[in-house]
């Protein structure tokens, strides 16, 4: 079957304008040639350090922002592919019904000044759902969802906690029926206590509704816990695509390898030597030549100076671009 | 216990730290004790609100008002120097901004926050702010702590220091500008750093080189760390003891293979059950805490985690506050299911 998502050589490159006339001295190359797709129903984790792209490539699948170039496609409920760059407006609008996204800030993505009806009903309303009556059903019932009680529709949202406001962003992300969610660090401004209800929702709400998510975060036990593949991004660019499991216990890439080995674990007697990468991410708007990760790589020869690795498949759905995949043997988690 | 090797550094007894307002009074830190050896590394581990932060500001005597310390003692030991013999002070006695405690803070136990681009000033250069902190605790001229001030950099992993000394800032990447909070921090070689989540804004390929470098200090200054934060691996990466803390008090203080091993408080027991691990099974439903943090002024009766505790007891957890009693070697409980 077609994926659900699809997408092809998306880049994004802000210019840097300089002086007097403004005039454009360079681009940040924030997305960078990246593919990768999304069936129907599972999650795709997207992670990588601040600044790699992984932000910008959620929007520009949603067309928050336009892409520089690149094809992203989508699946229709009708059974059609559609690519999204090729619509008008309003073949726009009614496409972004399906695709939703929840934020990572419950505390300055919901308007203070609007109560809970107003916020998770504002969707239905915006694409002219239903009648006044219809509409607070609606919220009521997708509040019980989240696990909000509906009796507080009327209330604004300074007066909920942290992980409370997250189920109110998640109910209006559900109000009109999406199919895919792009979720952009969705627990990472909450405690750990509140983290793990977060996460069990959006797996309860997946199996309800049969949603398809794109989650971006930065936290790798995070990503662990609610990924079927996970995508790998450094410096705009994808270096590792794979299955959780075979991404996590044999990575292919030394990049996600020295990811893999800095998370701290919460056990004191794993406490074991770490990959310790020297320097800093590469700086997207002068990046090195050949493999960006390569003035960092442990692994690095002579090719990759030069030589920007190819993005092949490994083994079936396993991507990776690294000169020496083939060869390398690198340590992961069990 | 009392002889010169084992005599705590810091020890804190029943501190409260009460913040006054109109809405009402929030008890940010309500009855905190925890002893701290020279050269240990104690890990305060707790949710937003739990008083860890207020806790360290208030050892520092630097609370911004309304916040006041109303009880408790903070004993310091400071360590002889020009002709001054050793002696035990209690901090919380002092006056904030006497010249004792002046003397004190930023030299013998001095502080790293979590935001290093709000901590520096924009307008002056790294250096100028380092050498700054020198002058005003070492009788050296500008140009002696101007190369003491390279010397650091250089020692905190500051690659061509001599140039980076002159630079604003916001020059820095996010790791460096750590790096330079740590140079100003231990430039006047403290006896007691307090790192308040350090790492909490940094990467994670960034913070494993910022944690390998205070482990690296912490050894060859013999200092005691204060780590403050609310991620579990990275104290299990670091502490020797740990202290959990909930709504202003510690709940649960222990050395660290007891906290993850062998815990004994409902509340630390739940947090290591919730939290994500990267060695788990893939799309394993998670064990959360019930409910959330309460609000400030809303503080529950008797034991303040009991709306949210799976061993709650009526009748005794809503209507009495537990005190911090010892379970076993160096471990101390504050719940009613330890009498």
């Amino acid at each position: 079957m077609t994926p659900l998502l699809q997408v092809s050589d998306l880049q994004k490159f802000f210019p840097i304008k300089k002086g007097f006339l403004k005039r454009t001295v360079g681009h940040v190359r924030a997305v960078d040639g990246v593919s990768f797709h999304i069936d129907e129903g599972e999650t795709l984790g997207l992670v990588g350090e601040s600044g790699c792209g992984k932000t910008t490539t959620a929007r520009c699948i949603l067309r928050a922002i336009e892409p520089t170039a690149g094809r992203v496609s989508v699946r229709a409920a009708n059974g059609s592919v559609v690519e999204m760059g090729a619509l008008r407006s309003s073949e726009l609008r009614a496409l972004r019904r399906e695709m939703q996204m929840i934020f990572q800030d419950p505390f300055t993505s919901l308007n203070p000044r609007m109560t809970l009806l107003d916020l998770v009903g504002e969707p239905l309303l915006v694409h002219g759902l239903g009648n006044r009556r219809e509409r607070e059903e609606r919220v009521a019932d997708l509040l019980r969802r989240v696990g909000l009680r509906p009796e507080y529709m009327r209330r604004f949202p300074h007066a909920f906690s942290g992980g409370e406001r997250q189920r109110i962003g998640i109910a209006r992300a559900l109000a009109l029926h999406p199919r895919l969610v792009v979720a952009d660090e969705p627990v990472s401004a909450l405690d750990v206590s509140v983290q793990a209800q977060i996460l069990n929702l959006l797996l309860d709400l997946q199996a309800d509704f049969r949603l398809t998510y794109l989650f971006v975060a930065h936290d790798l036990s995070v990503v662990r816990h609610i990924s079927n593949r996970v995508a790998v991004m450094y410096v705009g660019r994808m270096v590792e695509v794979a299955e959780t499991e075979a991404l996590f216990s044999a990575p292919k890439h030394p990049y996600t390898a020295a990811l893999l080995s800095a998370v701290p674990e919460p056990d004191p007697r794993t406490r074991s030597k770490r990959i310790v990468l020297q320097g800093e991410v590469a700086n997207p708007a002068s990046p090195p030549s050949g493999c960006y990760f390569h003035p960092r790589c442990a692994y690095a020869i002579e090719r990759c100076r030069t030589e920007t690795p190819a993005w092949q498949e490994v083994s079936k759905g396993r991507f990776v671009s690294c000169h020496r995949a083939e060869e390398l043997t690198l340590p992961g988690v069990e | 216990m009392n002889d010169a090797m084992t005599a705590p550094l810091l020890s804190v007894r029943n501190l409260k730290t009460y913040f006054t307002q109109d809405e009402g009074t929030v008890k940010a830190v309500d009855g905190v004790s925890f002893d701290m050896a020279p050269g240990a590394t104690l890990g305060i581990v707790g949710e937003s609100g739990c008083g860890k932060s207020i806790t360290a500001r208030s050892i520092l005597r630097i609370v911004d008002r309304p916040g006041r310390i109303v009880e408790g003692e903070i004993h310091f030991r400071r360590p002889a120097a020009n002709g001054r013999a050793e002696r035990v002070i209690d901090l919380a006695t002092l006056d904030a901004n006497g010249a004792e405690m002046r003397g004190i803070r930023g030299a013998e136990i001095a502080l790293i926050f979590q935001e290093p681009m709000s901590s520096f000033s924009p307008v002056h250069s790294v250096g100028n702010q380092i050498i700054e902190a020198i002058l005003l605790h070492q009788p050296v001229s500008r140009a002696e702590a101007r190369d003491k001030t390279i010397e650091i950099l250089h020692r905190v992993g500051v690659s061509s220091p001599e140039q980076r000394v002159d630079q604003l800032a916001n020059q820095l990447s996010g790791g460096l500008r750590q790096r330079a909070m740590i140079a100003m921090a231990l430039s006047c070689r403290p006896t007691l750093l307090i790192a308040d989540e350090p790492t909490t804004a940094l990467d994670v390929t960034t913070q494993t080189q910022i944690l390998e470098l205070m482990r690296h200090l912490q050894q060859e200054d013999r200092m005691a760390i204060m780590l403050i934060t609310h991620d579990l691996g990275v104290i299990a990466e670091m502490a020797t003891d740990v202290a959990v803390m909930y709504l202003g008090r510690v709940v649960e203080q222990a050395p660290v293979d007891a906290i993850f091993h062998d815990p004994k408080h409902p509340y630390t027991r739940g947090l290591l059950r919730s939290i994500p691990r990267i060695r788990s099974k893939t799309r394993e439903r998670l064990t959360p805490i019930a409910g959330a943090v309460p609000h400030p002024y809303d503080r529950p009766t008797g034991c303040p985690f009991h709306p949210r505790c799976p061993d709650f007891m009526p009748g005794t957890c809503d209507r009495k506050a537990p005190s911090l009693r010892p379970v076993g070697d160096n471990h101390a409980v504050s719940c009613f299911l330890y009498p």
